[in-house]
């Protein structure tokens, strides 16, 4: 595997060859274009390009899909954000009276990145990832699916890794894409219920009733807890550890737990006393509490609430792992390894030594468009899987736009 | 239609402005007043503040209800004036806006929850949030409505329940305070009174925006705004952005002042920034406003913030790639060129709660109480003082506490002026200070005029209500201030 300074050595190699011949242009172009029902969806969407040495172009804006192929492959960035659907071209921001110049939809987006559970991983740190800590990106993905689709009722989340620390999700429902800036803050806000700051010992408070998309949410942490809090963190497996979970149970028993803790064989052990304990003072909650405070998604609410907020876009390489950025499939999350995802070295590599075996194509030569030879091309490569799942995600939004269009032209022929 | 109106008050503006002058003053600020005081001390669904409201508009005979009996007609129309003109002198900056929006939403709150029932359906009705759900539908959802809306335990066949759009029901997801499934919230009847106050702030931010877009028009009555500004500057507090003494501090006093004269909220932010050597963007901005408030120049501010941030991970070229731009645009000096104000008391309190990392907002709201406790032990606060403090903060009344905290700081027994601002902390305490300890005598200043370097006209104590309205050119200005 190569190393994160090999990869970010390559870039200036490889990139190009990623958007001439492997970038998904027709999907990506599919799915931004939302079947071109507005008038200028594409044209008006902002896309902001970082380019080699930190150059950064904002309001970058493509009347189709050729103009984005070419002008990315000309620029060839190293990372690229998507915005907000404008009022107008953002590339002729410019020449728009201040202020009529406006943001008017985006996805609901949210981002959760490792580093914002820095006080309760005990393997890594900042950007650091491993295959232990990884299961809190597994918990929040769960978590939040589940309330986007069940409280929310949104149908078209598209769930992607963010290619370093953490994933992103796109909600892509019309609904979604008009939301106010306030309503996302409030369903940001209804979603986060791990909160302050560095001043803060408890970070989560339950009081009864418990709100049942809370509820929920508890009965999936427990799947995971544990495993991976009690196991894989040992989260009680020594005094200085479990000294921080103590500081969060109810005063009058801390003491006594303190001294039962250091007999007790192991973090379950602890972790079941702890239950016991919690029972007999007023703050039933405790243990949930803790769960949470341990596993709750932590989203960063700002990247949720702008209209305007850019994020990174989904097939977009990371400059510093390599690593390509590529859609989750929900039904084998639990498998879903940001280790083993493609980097830009490895299909690249696989893009040449695939060569060969396709030689009984005689007819692909230069008479072949290209387009065409291009969807061969990532398909003998390790990026085919995600392309699949996007495609899968875009049908699947294809095919509830249909059915809308049938029920508005069922409702005129209705006379 | 607004527009349309003030056009034709200025007019009549300029004729009746003494007029005004006095309703206003002294009816209807009062008013504003004391529900943002009551607010404060009572927790506003309980009935206690109900009580304390109800008696409150009472004394100040103010309309509340519509009840027939003579005088009310005069005194909705007074009722109608006085909102318009509070519209006209509130909309001016953001801050004044969301001060006036509460205000307005707690009294109008206050006024639905007093109708009977059936005036309050009528009212949805009206408003089209009349979405009643099937009794099936209500027995499938019944526990979770419960549960969702945090109602302790109400019989379920006296309650309704109104099934709306989640994008209708904002203010209740935002606190996660009533129940969702599939995109529709189920909303017991109590709770409808929040999506009918989250209309009425809409109705009532867009007249705001409108009124702003014509003030021009006011402003060119140089006789009315001149007042208006004053009427602002007396309830909500000053903004603090232009201060006397700028330039007036060195940089090498910061560390003294923090431990002498900042609010908590700051001297923690200072000392997270010399320990650190970092802030993230919330601290910056909460700690950057307030230090150009104390009069801290932007080449100081620059100074400042690029001797610390190198210290740590940042070096020179990077500081002044990414943050003296921010900060110079703080001070009103790039991009849209807004000078921003210092954050109220309110802001911090109420928006951009912290989260990992932060060390910005309210350490009597977003500090554990435990930290807290240990942290005012460590600034050598008596152990009585800091009880005080902790009740205080238990009760919900964070400013009050950091009031508290003030005084036995400052070793005054009465501070005298009601706190709300960051600033204005720091500029009592800098008072204080300056004078010697013998200001402790000093009468207080009249109630409701915090700023005693404003020259304003303290209000007389008692004063009843101007007598009639017969002097307006009454028909029209019914007519004009209806929409109220
Ligand atoms: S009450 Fe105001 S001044 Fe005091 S600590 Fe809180 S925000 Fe700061
Ligand atoms: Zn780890």
């Amino acid at each position: 595997m190569a190393g994160a300074g090999d990869e970010a050595a390559v870039l200036p190699d490889l990139l190009p060859v990623y958007y001439r011949r492997l970038f998904p242009y027709p999907q990506y172009f599919r799915w931004l274009n939302y079947g071109g029902v507005r008038k200028a969806y594409f044209q008006n969407r902002e896309f902001s390009f970082t380019l080699r040495d930190d150059i950064y172009l904002r309001y970058q804006s493509f009347t189709n899909q050729q103009e984005l192929e070419k002008e990315m492959q000309k620029l060839v960035p190293y990372k690229i954000d998507i915005g907000a659907v404008y009022s107008h071209k953002p590339n002729q921001h410019n020449s728009v009276k201040a202020g009529n110049f406006q943001a008017l939809e985006k996805e609901l987006v949210f981002d959760i990145d490792m580093t914002d559970y820095d006080d309760v991983r005990n393997c890594c740190r900042a950007a650091d990832i491993c295959h232990k800590c990884w299961t809190l990106m597994t918990i929040a993905i769960r978590v939040l699916d589940r309330a986007l689709e069940e409280d929310f009722g949104f149908e078209h989340r598209l769930w992607v890794y963010s290619g370093r620390r953490g994933v992103h999700c796109w909600v892509c429902d019309d609904i979604a894409r008009k939301l106010s800036q306030t309503a996302r803050s409030a369903v940001a806000e209804y979603l986060s219920v791990v909160k302050g700051g560095e001043d803060t010992i408890k970070k989560v408070h339950l009081t009864h009733p418990i709100h049942p998309s809370i509820e929920k949410a508890i009965v999936l942490v427990k799947r995971y807890f544990r495993e991976y809090a009690l196991e894989n963190q040992d989260i009680l497996g020594s005094k200085e550890a479990w000294e921080k979970v103590l500081a969060m149970v109810p005063e009058e028993i801390r003491e006594n737990l303190q001294t039962e803790f250091i007999n007790a064989r192991n973090s379950d052990k602890r972790w079941d006393m702890l239950k016991q304990s919690v029972k007999t003072t007023k703050a039933i909650f405790t243990a949930e509490e803790i769960m949470l405070q341990y596993c709750y998604p932590r989203l960063d609410v700002n990247v949720s609430k702008g209209l305007n907020h850019l994020l990174k876009s989904p097939f977009c390489v990371h400059p510093k792992t390599g690593r390509i950025s590529v859609p989750i499939d929900l039904k084998t999350l639990d498998s879903f390894d940001p280790f083993s995802v493609p980097t830009l070295s490895s299909i690249c590599r696989e893009l040449d030594s695939n060569k060969k075996p396709e030689e009984e194509d005689v007819t692909s030569k230069e008479s072949e468009p290209e387009s065409k030879r291009r969807s061969r091309d990532y398909k003998k490569t390790s990026l085919a899987e995600p392309v699949r799942i996007f495609d899968e995600f875009l049908k699947k939004m294809e095919h509830s736009r249909k059915g809308v269009l049938l029920e508005q032209s069922d409702s005129h022929r209705d006379f | 239609i607004v527009p349309y109106h003030v056009a034709e008050m200025s007019q009549s503006a300029s004729q009746n402005i003494l007029y005004f002058y006095c309703i206003l003053y002294f009816s209807c600020f009062p008013v504003l007043k004391s529900i943002e005081n009551i607010g404060v001390s009572f927790v506003k669904t309980s009935e206690q503040y109900s009580k304390k409201l109800e008696a409150e508009l009472r004394k100040q005979r103010f309309h509340f209800r519509p009840v027939r009996s003579p005088g009310v007609f005069e005194m909705r129309r007074k009722d109608h004036l006085s909102h318009f003109i509070l519209r006209l002198a509130y909309c001016q900056t953001e801050d004044l806006r969301r001060w006036f929006i509460q205000q307005e939403l707690d009294l109008f709150r206050f006024r639905f929850n007093e109708l009977p029932l059936d005036k309050q359906q009528q009212f949805l009705k009206h408003n089209d949030l009349d979405y009643n759900i099937t009794a099936e539908e209500k027995e499938a959802v019944h526990k979770n409505v419960i549960d969702g809306s945090r109602l302790s335990t109400i019989k379920m066949e006296f309650l309704l329940i109104y099934k709306i759009h989640f994008t209708d029901a904002i203010d209740l997801i935002r606190n996660r305070k009533v129940y969702l499934n599939r995109g529709y919230a189920y909303v017991p009847h109590p709770e409808i009174v929040i999506i009918v106050l989250n209309e009425f702030r809409q109705i009532l931010s867009k007249a705001l925006a409108l009124t702003k877009r014509s003030l021009p028009v006011i402003e060119s009555d140089e006789r009315l705004q001149p007042l208006l500004n004053h009427l602002s500057h007396a309830y909500v507090g000053q903004d603090y952005s232009m201060q006397k003494n700028v330039g007036k501090i060195s940089l090498e006093q910061i560390d003294g002042l923090a431990v002498k004269s900042f609010p908590l909220c700051m001297r923690q932010l200072h000392k997270a920034l010399r320990d650190n050597h970092h802030l993230r963007h919330g601290g910056r901005m909460q700690y950057g406003l307030f230090l150009k408030g104390i009069g801290v120049t932007l080449e100081q501010a620059l100074q400042f913030w690029r001797s610390e941030f190198i210290k740590g991970k940042v070096d020179a070229e990077k500081f002044d790639k990414l943050y003296s731009y921010n900060i110079r645009h703080s001070f009103g000096k790039e991009g849209k060129r807004t000078d921003y104000t210092p954050y109220s008391c309110m802001k911090i309190i109420l928006s951009n709660l912290p989260s990992q990392g932060d060390y910005h907002g309210c350490p009597f709201r977003h500090s554990d109480p435990e930290l807290l406790k240990q942290k005012l032990q460590s600034y050598k606060i008596p152990s009585a003082g800091i009880t005080q403090i902790l009740d205080l903060v238990k009760g919900m009344h964070y400013q009050l506490a950091c009031q508290k905290y003030f005084e036995l700081t400052h070793n005054v027994e009465e501070v005298g002026f009601s706190h709300s601002h960051p600033n204005q902390y720091f500029l009592e305490s800098q008072r204080l200070l300056n004078v010697g300890r013998d200001v402790k005598k000093e009468p207080s200043p009249p109630e409701g005029s915090q700023r005693s370097q404003n020259s304003q006209p303290a209000r007389p104590a008692s004063v009843s209500a101007p007598k009639s309205a017969d002097r307006l050119a009454s028909e029209e200005l019914e007519m004009i201030f209806s929409d109220g």
